[in-house]
């Protein structure tokens, strides 16, 4: 059943902030076996002129896409979520997210369409650190997949 | 923001080292873990193919974190990355075994842009099969 298009534009509110920790940052650097040393020493973070240890690129999937729940499993949406698979995924950045940071997600429908019995959804989530300055936008692109004919 | 390298350096077609990363079911446990994505597709052999795959598939966000390696360990600041994009067009299957897959990943300058930023085409495959689509990163350099 296709998506209904009058969700295209849909903002919803901004999540509870994310507080980055070093040691999340250190987990998910060495999960990826990621040996950068702006990871995980603040000395060297520094001497390439950030604050404190930085994030590698694709971290904040993990909030932004725990925000975009909001989008997936709103009812009146009716996503069939046991069936989606992750399309596409863009990430621009207006500085790295680092440690210490409170990051809020703001989730917009930006897209839906229909091809072949697919329901194809595009989600921006705008991230922003407690003073409202931007860091980062998400953009990801959900398929939920056709059911097979029975 | 420094990156190591300065954008006089390089010209369209400069080639960035490639490297190639292991993926077995131990890293993808651990990258659940870290990520918080516990989808079972990506660790429970019995629910991946219940649900039509093959095998145990790779977090498509790994194979992503993968990928931009190659463009981080050659510009030296991972904040010089200002734009990224992925699309997943095959999944990295992992067999249940010690060597588990291999994700090889490739890059190069595809243009020069304004504000000494170039963008960056990359090329990711597994068991010869691209993984992904669309792979591409702007770079802002020295």
């Amino acid at each position: 059943m296709a998506l209904d298009q009058s969700f295209v534009g849909r903002t919803y509110p901004p999540t509870t902030p994310y507080e980055v920790g070093r040691e999340k940052i250190r987990e998910f650097a060495e999960a990826v076996g990621d040996a950068n040393p702006a990871y995980v020493d603040q000395e060297a973070a520094k001497a390439l002129g950030h604050p404190d240890v930085i994030a590698p690129p694709t971290f904040v999937f993990a909030i932004t896409f725990k925000a975009a729940g909001q989008v997936v499993e709103d009812p009146q949406l009716g996503l069939d979520y046991s069936r989606v698979v992750h399309g596409d995924q863009k990430f621009a950045y207006t500085r790295p997210v680092r440690a210490g940071d409170r990051l809020s997600v703001t989730s917009t429908i930006e897209a839906i369409k229909s091809l072949a019995g697919n329901d194809i959804l595009d989600i921006r989530g705008e991230v922003h650190d407690e003073s409202g300055e931007h860091v980062v936008t998400a953009w990801t692109k959900l398929v939920s997949r056709a059911p097979e004919e029975a | 923001m420094t990156a190591k390298i300065a954008y006089d350096e390089v010209e369209v077609g400069t080639e960035l080292p490639a490297q190639s990363f292991p993926v077995t079911r131990a890293t993808l446990v651990r990258y659940a873990g870290a990520s918080g994505d516990f989808n079972p597709i990506h660790w429970n052999e019995k629910f991946a193919r219940e649900v039509g795959l093959p095998d145990v598939i790779a977090h498509g966000m790994f194979t992503m974190a993968e990928a931009i390696r190659v463009v981080t360990d050659w510009a030296g600041d991972p904040a010089a990355v200002v734009e990224y994009g992925v699309r997943f067009t095959k999944p990295v299957i992992v067999p249940n075994d010690e060597t588990g897959a291999r994700v090889e990943v490739s890059a190069k300058v595809a243009a020069k842009l304004d504000d000494h930023q170039v963008r960056v085409d990359l090329t990711a495959t597994s068991d010869g099969q691209k993984v992904l689509g669309m792979s591409r990163a702007v770079v802002k350099l020295a």
